[in-house]
């Protein structure tokens, strides 16, 4: 069901646990869900210099994350915004359709972090950390 | 700390074939292929090995032969049992009481009838897991039919207040049905004592074939057929029988009732060894389901602060081979009905692991499974942002 990327990613997550000196962090999905995931960010002169998570969740949303914070690490925090969960999806060679939500809370949770360090800079930008009940349709 | 030899501890999903089951099995492929339904003697041989099944079923649970009817499965056992009672008695009322546990086999199939002018009451289970029988009784009114309370849950193993219900049901003229898929083999079950009056059975749960059930119908019940077609099965179940699996369901029930007694002393002492180290090596575990009133077999775990599937990956990796109510790995995001009937909070809910033992396990299983199980869940905890030590 889960490619070897995948695999290598939930079984050898890069970047786990808490950053000793981060100076910005983000936070999405909830319980209820199933998800949650927090990016730690250590950022310097707007340049993502370390980068770490923590994620309660399946495997992919394990996989998502770990993926995404090697995505972004050493990138400019705007470039980091760019970051898709198409992008995440295709650097993991696929998810099942199930659980492309995973891949979605993977790029808010990184866009909720850099957000946190641009309010800092008195910059507002705006996200999308809500749950939109996108996995409590019928399914 | 990697372990190569394969766990199997999923027995409430699906137990292997039984050798000596299979044996007997075989010539009703080969040998002995002729068509029930035929006059001449290899037809003939095959409906006699058919009747013979029939009659160790009928036996074992205490009925008529002509009482037990060969299904393709637990879950038709069901959709019959449910659909059947309810079109045939619909001038006498259009209500149906059950749990709100039942497997989706009944759950759904109740779902559909809602949709069709059928109205469903779901008892809520008491905390433990097991329903009051005494709010089933409050539940019956004028135009109820039929209650349907499954004997054993395959998710936590608590066994259900089955002869109090029976008694009910009967005090009350409406009937019984038990989804006894988890139950049989497992639990001696007696449908006369029990005031049964319509049970569901699966041979794949007690080292029989998959694909071959029973539904038992008590004589004098108005059911119509879910399956038009031929005359077999007294034209109450239309297709040609598949001889092979009748022949391993009801060698297979016979073996396990036989073989019950040490079948559920071994199965009890693996699991509550299990339960047992869980406990006292993993802080913050839960053990879901009533301890007492349970299946000998299972034990249902919910680990905080970790979610099922990624638990379920790593017991994968290192070959244990179980399961979780986290419906997660069906699909679905949502955690398993069961879980949160007891009223649990969804995040735990999401971290569950079901452990059921069979034959194939023994005392050497329980220890890797259960130093495997302290590894991964700290590991996975450590991971968590819910996790704060
Ligand atoms: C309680 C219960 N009912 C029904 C079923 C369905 O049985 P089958 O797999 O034979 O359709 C199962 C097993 O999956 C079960 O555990
Ligand atoms: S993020 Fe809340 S339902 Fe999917």
């Amino acid at each position: 069901m889960y490619t070897e990327k995948v695999m290598d990613h939930f079984s050898n997550p890069r970047n786990v646990g808490e950053l000793k000196d981060y100076n910005a962090v983000g936070e999405v999905g909830n319980a209820k869900c199933g998800d949650i995931m927090r990016i730690y960010l250590k950022i310097e002169d707007d340049i993502i210099q370390d980068v770490s998570f923590k994620t309660f969740g399946c495997g992919a949303a394990i996989a998502t994350s770990s993926i995404a914070t090697e995505l972004i690490k050493g990138k400019h925090v705007d470039e980091a915004l760019t970051l898709t969960n198409k992008a995440v999806i295709e650097a993991l060679d696929g998810l099942p359709p199930a659980k492309i939500h995973c891949s979605v809370l993977a790029e808010e949770a990184v866009k909720e972090a850099i957000a946190d360090y641009k309010k800092k800079q008195g910059i507002i930008i705006e996200t999308h950390n809500q749950c939109d009940n996108c996995c409590r349709e019928d399914r | 700390m990697m372990n190569n030899k394969n766990i199997y501890l999923d027995h409430a999903a699906t137990t292997m074939v039984d050798n000596k089951v299979l044996e007997m099995m075989l010539p009703w492929y080969t040998e002995h292929y002729g068509n029930p339904s035929s006059i001449y003697s290899i037809g003939r041989e095959s409906k006699q090995v058919i009747e013979n099944a029939r009659q160790t079923v009928a036996d074992i649970f205490n009925c008529k032969k002509s009482e037990i009817y060969f299904t393709s499965c637990g879950t038709e056992s069901n959709n019959w049992a449910l659909k059947g009672i309810a079109y045939a008695n619909k001038s006498k009322g259009n209500h149906i009481i059950t749990t709100n546990i039942e497997h989706h086999a009944v759950l759904h199939t109740l779902e559909y009838l809602g949709k069709h002018g059928f109205e469903i009451t779901y008892v809520p289970v008491e905390k433990n897991g097991i329903v009051d029988a005494e709010k089933i009784r409050q539940a019956i009114k004028k135009e109820t039919i039929l209650i349907s309370v499954m004997f054993a849950n395959n998710e936590i193993g608590t066994i259900q207040p089955i002869e109090e219900i029976g008694k009910i049901a009967k005090e009350n003229g409406v009937l019984f049905h038990t989804d006894a898929v988890q139950a049989a083999g497992t639990l001696t079950i007696d449908v006369e004592k029990m005031n049964i009056d319509l049970m569901s059975i699966s041979a794949h749960k007690f080292y029989g074939p998959k694909g071959v059930g029973v539904l038992f119908v008590r004589r004098g019940v108005k059911i119509d057929n879910l399956l038009h077609g031929g005359g077999q099965e007294k034209t109450r179940r239309a297709g040609t029988e598949n001889i092979a699996s009748i022949v391993g369901l009801a060698a297979a029930l016979e073996k396990a009732v036989e073989n019950m007694e040490e079948y559920n002393e071994h199965i009890r002492k693996l699991r509550d060894l299990t339960a047992q180290e869980v406990i006292k090596r993993i802080p913050e575990t839960i053990i879901n389901g009533d301890l007492e009133k349970r299946l000998p077999g299972n034990i249902n775990f919910s680990f905080k602060y970790i979610e099922g599937e990624s638990l379920l990956l790593f017991l994968d990796m290192n070959h244990i081979f179980a399961s979780s109510g986290s419906a997660c790995t069906s699909g679905s995001l949502d955690p398993s009905h069961v879980l949160l009937a007891l009223g649990l909070p969804h995040e735990i809910a999401h971290g569950s692991l079901r452990l059921t033992f069979g034959w194939d396990n023994d005392e050497e299983d329980v220890e890797t499974v259960v130093s495997q199980l302290v590894t991964i869940v700290q590991r996975l905890r450590e991971m968590s942002p819910l996790y704060n030590k």
